[in-house]
Formats: C-alpha cells, structure tokens, sequence
C-alpha cells in the first residue's frame, strides 16, 4: 500500500472514529441538555421546591412512562425536565403532588422518612382538591401495610429519603400529564431540609422499581433523566 | 569484500573482536551490575514503597492485600531488573558498530545457561502459586466473597447477640440495590440502616445479597470486595484494625447511577458501635420501621410481600408498576387514609 493511501486510510478511520464520539455526544449527553434546568432562587435563607409525580407522562415521547416534573417558580407551571438548581446552606421547603398510585417498595426500609427537618414530612390527602382527612407529620409510611406509597424522593449521597404517599387507591387517578388538584385524587407531602454548604451536583431518584414493563420494575423510567431521577444542582 | 571478524568468530563479541582484545566475562559483568541494583530495588519497595501501598491497613485482609503486593513487587523486581539489564547491556556492548555490515555469530545452545533459565523461573513461579494459594486460603479468605458455604471462615463467635467484650462475629448483611447499599444488623433486631459503623478489632462477617440485578460491594479501606447477586448470599470477613472513615463503592456496572453509588462507613470503637447500633434499633423500633421490614433472611424475592401474604403480579420475569403490581383491587384500604404506619 503507498503511503499516500495509508494517509487516506488513516484519515477516513479518524474520520469515522470522531464521528462515533460526536454521535454519542449529542445522542446521550446532548439529550441531557433538552431537559431544562429550573433554577430556584433564595428568599430569607429560603427556598421552595415544586414538584409531582404522575402516573403518565403525555407531554413527552414516552407516554406510558411515570414521571416526576419540576414547577417553574415564575410562571407556576410543571415542566417536564427533572434538574432544578437552589442555593446553598439554604433551607429548602419542598412539597410533592403524589397523582400515581401505589407501588411496593422492593426494599420496605425506604418507608422511612431520614434526612428531613425533625426526620418527619408532613402528608395530607386530596381527591379533584377536596381534603380527605387532616394533615398529619409521619415518619414511617408503610408502603406493604396499606400499598401506601407511590414513588419516593431521594438523595442518597445527603441522606434524603422521602417516601411519597399515594392517593385513594379506589379512586381513578389523573389520565393527564402535568396534572391539576382538580385531575384527580393525590396526596401533598411537604418537609424541609438544609441545603449543602458547598457547590454540586446532586443525583436524586425514586426507590420503587417503577419502570412498569421494564425486568423487575427497573430501567425505562428509573433510569432516564427527566422522569423518575434527576440531578439537583446546587449552586454556591 | 573485508571481513567482519565478529561474524567468523560465534565466541566474540564484535565490540571485543573488532579491537581485539580479550572477550570481557559479560556474565560477571552482568551479575555485579544486577546484585545491587535489585539489592536497591528490593529495599525501595520494602521501605519506602510499601507503607503506601493501597488498600492500606485498616483491616486485617487490607494489610494482607498490601503485603501481597509487596512480596510479589519485591518477588517480581529482580526479573524485571535481570531482564532490562540484559536488554540495555546488549544494546551497549554488542550494537554493531558504524561500518559493520556483517551477521551476527550464531547462536548455540548452551545447556548449562537454559537449565538455570528453567529452573530459576519455575521456582519464582511455585513461589508465587504457593504463596498466592497461602494468602487466598488464611482464615478469612483475603477479604473476598466465598459464597454461601466458606471454605475458609475467620474465627469469632457465632451469637444471636453481640457483645463488645468478646470474640462475638459481628453479622452484618449488606443489600445492594440501584443504586444505593443498606446494611442490616440481625444481631440488633434486625435494624437496616444506609450507614456501615464496624467495631474495631472485632470479627465482622458480612453476608452480601442484592434486591435487583448484580452489584458488588466494595469497602475500598477494608480490603472487602464482594459481589452482590440476587437469591444468592455471600459470605466475606474481615477484622477492623484503625479507627476512621472507609469508603463503599459499587464495583460492578449496574445501571444509569452506578458511578454514584457509594456510601462512606465508619470503625468505632466496639463500645461505640454498641451504642450506635442499640440507639437505631430503639428508634427504628419506636418508629414502626422494625415491624415494617422483612423478617431478616440471608436472601429476598422482592417480588413477595411478607406482609400482605401474596406475591407481586409476575409475568414471564417481567414485573409491572404504575400502581398495577397488584394482582386484583385493593380491597380494603381505609378510604383516604393510606398513611397509618
């Protein structure tokens, strides 16, 4: 072979090989940054976070996916993206609409509350915004008592877990993504925790194998940016 | 044509023949270089390489993985050194020289040169089988999985209750799942907790499971490594030597998280750990959490609920969610008060 189509050979594999990482750039990482980033921001050492899980999610390309979305503080609607930013050593207020039903723990221990304010949320349910009993602080949601927990909100690496009530089990539940109070039953679970000192990303995700028609309940959701895990960006 | 009187004479170096002088003895030369080089190498890794070798030595299957390390690198550092010297000796001395455009001498065998070539490298070989299968095989087995059954367990009490002030095996089970581990202690009710505090200078046997696909346990400090198989418990010891923090990792892929899959554990004093285990079994029994875990058990089929006495819907492998695991409605939640612990 002469050395001009060596140079030819070489180049054309250059070629292809920087064409493979461009792909896999902008089909896996660029995906990442379709998503958008609702960013927070602090009032009196405070901050509120938005957020819901439903049992669909019929604003994306995977409809039949369950899904968390992120309210936009402005404008008060849900998005469909699951990265959020908040300031740090700030205290943060969250509060979840639970609209899917209930779901098993494959690991019951995550019916724990840890990591909160007072290791305690405060849950309350709702049908179509019609309270059905009073607000009560729990630290223990027992998802294989009552089949009361939906999904859970959890960040492991600052020792958040959260299970996340779920609604009326009866009841029909919200058939349209970003739900509404007035959709359908759903359970409201608020707690507070103290925000890291320093700058980061923080990996957050749901505990209950809820990739329904993936292998044992993994995959598909569990394991897709913007539905049931998410990155929590805190900026310092 | 002139020629090359290295090439008419196999018992002369070209270097040697083209001056002619007297052949050097290579071999002398090649051993007094060789001593105190390896003599140095071996004293480097020894002294100064070998305290900072990992895992370190929080436990006694760490220093058992650093020394291995050690004694293989000190084993291995004369080869290598024999083998580069030779290598740079033979480029020096018997390069051909500018002009020399001749063979080489042939090569003879040299019966003497190869059974000492043979006998040499089996010997380092049988050291290292030896003493591999020694260091695999001392009690605890070095720190890695041995399945359900160990061949080579480390001694400590077996006991339905723990004690600091004795030789009790402290049982620890480790449960992978994505993407997070928690640990149970059978010994103190049966408590999980996503914290690891081991006591210090006391047996610990862990028994590693997973609750979905195939994770494995990683106690980087400790020297642990240990997959983590659904249905399958696996067994691994080790015995805490130096207070402070160890880090856990996932050590085998296994799924979006895996690369944040790590948690950090603890050795405190056995007294300490004590304390630590008794105030969460209290809180944990307080809370409700104790009556709402599984009756503890080596292995766990997630698809099962204990509590409710029924399986989860389960077709051909393929588990659903979205609320449908269920077989049938559920009958008989309280309406709008599914909360009740």
């Amino acid at each position: 072979m002469s050395v001009l189509a060596r140079a030819a050979a070489l180049s054309v594999a250059v070629l292809v090989v920087v064409g493979v990482g461009i792909f896999v750039a902008v089909y896996y990482v660029g995906s990442k940054s379709q998503l958008t980033n609702v960013a927070y921001t602090a009032s009196n050492g405070q901050v509120n976070v938005v957020l819901q899980e439903d049992p669909q999610n019929n604003s994306s390309s995977k409809p039949d996916w369950v899904s968390y979305f992120v309210q936009d503080p402005k404008t008060h609607h849900f998005i469909h993206t699951t990265l959020f930013s908040i300031p740090a050593h700030v205290k943060v207020n969250v509060t979840i609409y639970g609209y899917d039903g209930c779901t098993p723990l494959r690991n019951n221990f995550w019916s724990r509350v840890q990591g909160t304010d007072g290791g305690t949320i405060n849950v309350q349910q709702f049908n179509k915004g019609r309270p059905l009993g009073p607000a009560r602080n729990v630290s223990v949601i027992n998802s294989w008592a009552h089949c009361s927990v939906g999904h859970t909100f959890a960040i492991p690496s600052l020792g958040l877990f959260v299970p996340v009530a779920s609604p009326n089990a009866s009841a029909t539940l919200c058939g349209s993504s970003p739900c509404t109070p007035s959709s359908g039953p759903y359970s409201l679970v608020k707690f507070s925790f103290t925000s890291p000192s320093h700058g980061g990303t923080f990996r957050w995700q749901c505990f209950v194998p809820c990739g329904g028609g993936f292998i044992d309940g993994n995959n598909g959701p569990m394991g897709t940016l913007g539905y049931m895990m998410g990155e929590m960006q805190v900026v310092s | 044509m002139a020629q090359n009187p290295a090439a008419t004479d196999p018992g002369a170096g070209g270097h040697a023949a083209a001056s002619g002088g007297a052949e050097p003895r290579h071999g002398l030369r090649l051993l007094l270089m060789w001593i105190p080089l390896s003599a140095a190498a071996i004293l480097i890794i020894w002294f100064v390489w070998y305290p900072h070798l990992p895992p370190g030595r929080m436990s006694d299957a760490a220093s058992g993985q650093q020394f291995d390390i050690a004694v293989l690198a000190v084993t291995a550092a004369p080869v290598v050194i024999g083998v580069l010297l030779y290598m740079i000796y033979a480029i020096v001395v018997w390069r051909a020289r500018p002009g020399d455009e001749g063979d080489g001498p042939p090569i003879h065998g040299h019966t003497k040169v190869q059974a000492w070539w043979i006998i040499i490298t089996s010997l380092v070989v049988l050291w290292a089988f030896a003493f591999g299968t020694y260091q695999l095989a001392q009690p605890g087995g070095a720190g890695g999985g041995q399945g359900p059954s160990p061949i080579w367990p480390l001694h400590g009490a077996q006991t339905t209750a723990w004690s600091p002030s004795s030789n009790d095996m402290l049982q620890v089970q480790v449960i992978g799942q994505q993407w997070a581990f928690t640990y149970r202690f059978p010994q103190f009710g049966g408590m999980e907790s996503t914290m690891l505090e081991l006591p210090n200078n006391m047996p610990v046997e862990f028994h590693v499971t997973s609750l979905d696909v195939i994770h494995s346990f990683w106690a980087y400090q400790l020297g642990v490594k240990a997959d983590a198989n659904p249905q399958v418990d696996n067994i691994a010891y080790v015995k805490p030597h130096q207070l402070g923090s160890f880090v856990v990792r996932c050590n085998e892929l296994c799924g979006f998280w895996h690369a944040a899959m790590f948690n950090y554990g603890r050795v405190v004093t056995p007294t300490a750990f004590q304390g630590w285990a008794r105030s969460l079994q209290l809180k944990e029994l307080r809370a409700g959490v104790l009556a709402a875990l599984p009756p503890y058990a080596l292995t766990y089929d997630p698809t099962v609920i204990p509590q409710l006495g029924r399986d989860i819907v389960k077709v051909a492998g393929i588990t659903g969610a979205n609320g449908y695991y269920y077989p049938g409605p559920q009958a008989g939640t309280p309406h709008g008060d599914p909360v009740s612990p």
